[in-house]
């Protein structure tokens, strides 16, 4: 990876941050609704794992926390912002919200509200490529709290009796909700998990951008090679509560100072720094030019976006353009009265 | 024109859409090699090979969410559930997903899935094996319900619901399967949409669906015997509901009797009852009646499985009374 990649990656990761710390801002203010849950502190998983994926071409899906995996996938960062605001110009045209966010136009596939629900889908997915014979793989971001739901363990079943082109990416950030792993959870090393149905799988630092871009290189050449599913674990830690209504005091402020040291933007920063091809003045300025990009064009788009019109409160309920010859209604000829 | 099967009418839709688009598959459990449990699928397995004919674990709602998944990239499956109780497992994947990914995503994605599913009592299968549930799936925003009497519907319905761009619930039953009926030999497609007036009558209007259509068929027929001319509509699809052909046979025959297989509380005859009233309440002449199981886990015992169950003679029983002839 040359310099200016890695500059580019690092800018990345500054504005991820900066769009959801300001997304937490906008909620404040009361410009988003619902729930809305913030990736701060996991930047390094979603941005090394889809660093080293085709976005537009392999197909990405996940859960709730998905804002960032939908702008690293390609969808436009001014659309997921109009879609948290709940604007017609949301990619979900205001219909999904945080949540929801969807663009099929770079096979961002969806966020889901229901924990594991994404694993079925993501196979099916996968199923899709395999049959039409393409070289696309799915990869299918979910925490360690998804892994006690039964659609875990059917999906990783079927995932591998069927050889699907599938990448599950454990995003372990050792708390289900309010509940630490041990807690809940009988086996903590997530990817040993699916050894009960020989997947192949290991479990890395998902801190560090370089260790995640490495271990993803493996994992999707191993699924793109048509070898079948393969699962990663990276261990990582999510800086807010699970969402803007978590009162985060499960935690101990001894554990969050330990991982806030290990803030993935700041590992990266420092190595870049050591290795000469950036400076703290060319951080400022880096932080300075996301800011502005946020403000004035994204948050600008999101604020001045119209409403979706309540008249179209019933649209996309169903294919709102049906063939009549499937759908009727029957005509006098097809009625046996 | 050729009499067949239900289960033959629903092969036969199968096989020509297998060989009309190759993005169609079927899926479910013991479909291919065992070649289904009512038959299906019978020799598809042969016929498409492994990855179209596609035998799954007994995960239901992880192997329907696989078929969503598909679907969302282009994929048409056919997804068979066993048995419609065991549909409650998918239900997950069924109402929060393939439901809801249209809405939620502005329209930008859409999940054209089939889902098939015999519901219905049959013979002593006991309380978990004989649910018939079509009211919870009417009640979801999102899906298409159908629900073919006969072959014809069976095949033709199973079809259109192929080619839709939505999510669509056929519910068979476990007592129609065998059922014979005519089908033409040339390709045809039954709408997914209509209520189908399946007897011309005036006096009173006997409303069914799936199996109890054939409930109020025999009662019409007893019916005429006594001097009555009863018109049998058959609902065809739960969701959405053909309001027109409900009110345009209230406003003929004034009087209604709605005959389902399934428990009254929150059920088909409440909302076709909600219909009528909010259609055409003062066409009615008489308070109209619904014939419904018993408000119970269906029983295992004959007897009392046959009690839980209405019949044709409950539904005459219930045209008298309608009727005034009581």
């Amino acid at each position: 990876m040359n310099a200016s990649d890695q500059k580019r990656l690092l800018r990345e990761m500054i504005f991820y941050r900066r769009f959801e710390e300001r997304s937490f801002e906008a909620y404040m203010e009361r410009k988003i609704g619902g729930f809305l849950h913030l990736y701060s502190g996991q930047e390094a998983v979603a941005t090394g794992v889809l660093e080293m994926a085709r976005c537009g071409h392999d197909y990405v899906i996940t859960g709730y926390r998905d804002h960032i995996h939908a702008i690293k996938a390609g969808a436009p960062p001014r659309e997921v912002m109009a879609e948290l605001y709940g604007k017609e110009t949301g990619s979900s045209r205001g219909r999904g919200g945080s949540m929801h966010i969807f663009d099929p136009t770079v096979n961002f596939m969806g966020g889901y509200a229901l924990v594991g629900q994404p694993f079925p889908l993501a196979a099916g997915l996968a199923l899709a490529c395999k049959h039409k014979g393409t070289d696309q793989i799915a990869i299918c971001f979910l925490g360690d709290g998804a892994n006690n739901q039964g659609t875990f363990h059917e999906t990783m079943n079927m995932a591998s009796v069927w050889k699907l082109p599938v990448l599950f990416v454990c995003e372990n950030n050792l708390y289900a909700i309010g509940t630490r792993i041990d807690r809940s959870t009988a086996v903590t090393d997530q990817y040993k998990r699916v050894a009960a149905y020989d997947i192949p799988s290991s479990q890395h630092d998902g801190q560090d951008i370089d260790v995640v871009m490495a271990a993803a290189t493996n994992a999707i050449a191993h699924v793109r090679g048509g070898k079948g599913p393969y699962f990663i674990e990276f261990m990582t830690y999510r800086q807010r509560g699970h969402s803007m209504s978590d009162s985060n005091a499960y935690r101990s402020k001894e554990e969050e100072r330990l991982w806030l040291e290990r803030d993935p933007l700041k590992i990266y920063g420092e190595r870049l720094k050591k290795a000469k091809i950036l400076t703290d003045k060319d951080i400022a300025a880096m932080e300075k030019s996301v800011l502005e990009e946020i403000e004035n064009d994204i948050i600008r788009f999101a604020e001045e976006s119209p409403e979706p019109r309540v008249e179209d409160l019933n649209k996309y309920c169903l294919d709102d353009k049906p063939d009549p010859r499937w759908i009727g209604p029957l005509t006098q000829g097809e009625q046996h009265g | 024109m050729a009499e067949i099967a239900y289960w033959e009418a629903i092969r036969r839709a199968h096989d020509e859409e297998l060989a009309h688009d190759h993005m169609v598959i079927a899926m479910g459990e013991d479909i291919g090699v065992a070649g289904g449990t009512y038959k299906a699928t019978s020799g598809l397995y042969q016929k498409y090979g492994a990855a179209r004919i596609i035998d799954t674990p007994i995960s239901e709602n992880s192997y329907t969410g696989i078929g969503i998944g598909a679907s969302m990239a282009g994929v048409r499956p056919i997804i068979e559930i066993m048995s419609i109780n065991f549909a409650l497992l998918a239900l997950d994947t069924l109402i929060n997903a393939a439901a809801k990914i249209r809405y939620m995503s502005g329209g930008r994605a859409s999940c054209p899935i089939v889902m098939r599913t015999p519901g219905g009592t049959a013979h002593q299968l006991a309380a978990q094996h004989s649910a018939r549930l079509a009211r919870m799936f009417m009640s979801t925003p999102g899906l298409r319900v159908v629900t073919p009497r006969g072959p014809l519907d069976a095949y033709g319905m199973l079809k259109s619901a192929v080619r839709c761009n939505d999510p669509v619930i056929i519910i068979e039953h476990e007592s129609m399967y065998n059922m014979r009926g005519e089908v033409p030999d040339e390709e045809t497609f039954r709408p997914l949409e209509g209520a189908e007036v399946v007897r011309g009558g005036t006096d009173i209007t006997l409303i069914g669906y799936n199996y109890s259509v054939h409930l109020c068929l025999a009662a019409a027929d007893k019916l005429a015997a006594m001097g009555v001319s009863a018109e049998v509509l058959d609902l065809r699809a739960l969701r959405p509901i053909d309001r027109d052909s409900i009110r345009r046979s209230v406003e003929k025959t004034h009087k209604v009797v709605i005959a389902e297989e399934d428990e009254a509380t929150v059920g088909v005859g409440s909302e076709i009852i909600s219909v009528i009233i909010e259609e055409c309440f003062f066409a009615l002449d008489a308070q109209p009646v619904r014939v419904h199981a018993a408000d119970v886990p269906v029983p295992y015992n004959r007897q009392m499985e046959k009690a839980a169950i209405p019949n044709a003679d409950d539904v005459l029983a219930a045209a008298l009374k309608v009727l005034g002839r009581v």
